[in-house]
């Protein structure tokens, strides 16, 4: 997988492939997180790998963000993350989030 | 009779914003002339743009294959300058209905589909949106069988989206320009599906 994204920064190695299912970090640091609040803490399933993008955490205070993290695209069942949802069980939630945040489910 | 103006005072944005461009252009950093430019450029932008890609995908599986597969290297084969943009298309079927929203601000496909609409950022779509699509698709007037998978992308990083809508039947033999003509920024942002007038 790595192999099909080069960037001219130094970037950290991808950890997840497609179909790994992982845990949101459920953590409230301060500071500019990209990582919606009602996702943390969830389990879901890698759907592809978007890339290398410096830290946006790093970039808000002025650093350079490197090495890059890796980016995915993870897949959530809406009947997961919110217990009252209304609608089928087949309903997901796709949201991108940063490799730091995520952990082997 | 003298002239007589409303007199209004600066909003918060209006005055930050005018504050930093003055300072910018005091400076030499930036010029008007940049600024004036830069903005007609934004507004230039509409979502036509985002209405061609559609299009060509519409009558042109190998086109739509790569376009899937690559979003950003397909709309630069049409010759669209979208600098920056990491784009990921994707495509209603009749099994799969998607959405875009963006939870944290309103990061939004604004090269392919120009100025985002003030819906688009209010606090109502950003957080209903995800939290319950159906009901918010049926406000728009979308009612999405149970039997359609909703997949709602919540657009939080560097990635933009653009939804590949269904090319609605009665549209057989269109040119692409009509077929374009179909495809609103409503469509491709999922929260309606293009529809071909009767008679």
């Amino acid at each position: 997988m790595s192999a099909q994204f080069t960037t001219d920064y130094p970037a950290v190695a991808p950890r997840y492939k497609p179909g790994d299912r992982v845990r949101v970090r459920k953590t409230a640091p301060l500071g500019h997180i990209r990582t919606p609040y009602y996702i943390r803490g969830q389990v879901g399933e890698i759907e592809r790998l978007c890339g290398a993008f410096p830290n946006p955490e790093e970039l808000a205070q002025m650093r350079d963000g490197l090495p890059a993290q890796p980016l995915y695209r993870v897949r959530f069942k809406q009947k997961d993350v919110w217990p009252d949802y209304r609608g089928p069980e087949t309903d997901v939630v796709e949201i991108e989030i940063y490799q730091h945040w995520l952990e082997k489910a | 009779m003298s002239e007589q103006g409303t007199y209004k005072p600066y909003a918060y944005y209006e005055l930050m914003e005018t504050s930093l461009r003055e300072l910018l252009v005091e400076k030499g950093i930036i010029t008007n002339e940049q600024v004036n430019a830069e903005v007609a450029a934004m507004r230039a932008r509409t979502p036509e743009r985002g209405a061609r890609v559609v299009a060509r995908a519409w009558v042109d599986a190998a086109y739509k294959k790569r376009l899937l597969a690559n979003g950003t290297a397909a709309c630069e084969e049409l010759g669209l300058e979208i600098p920056g943009l990491h784009l990921v298309v994707v495509e209603n079927t009749p099994q799969v209905h998607n959405a875009i929203v963006c939870t944290l601000c309103s990061c939004y496909p604004r090269v392919l589909l120009g100025i985002p609409p003030d819906w688009y950022k209010s606090r109502n779509y950003r957080s209903r949106m995800v939290r319950e699509p159906r009901a918010v698709l049926a406000e728009f007037g979308l009612r999405i069988p149970e039997a359609v998978q909703i997949r709602v992308h919540d657009s939080t990083a560097d990635m933009r989206y653009l939804v590949l809508p269904m090319r609605p039947q009665g549209t057989e033999g269109w040119s692409e320009e009509r077929l374009a003509s179909i495809v609103t920024r409503d469509c491709m942002i999922g929260v309606a599906v293009p529809a071909v007038a009767l008679g």
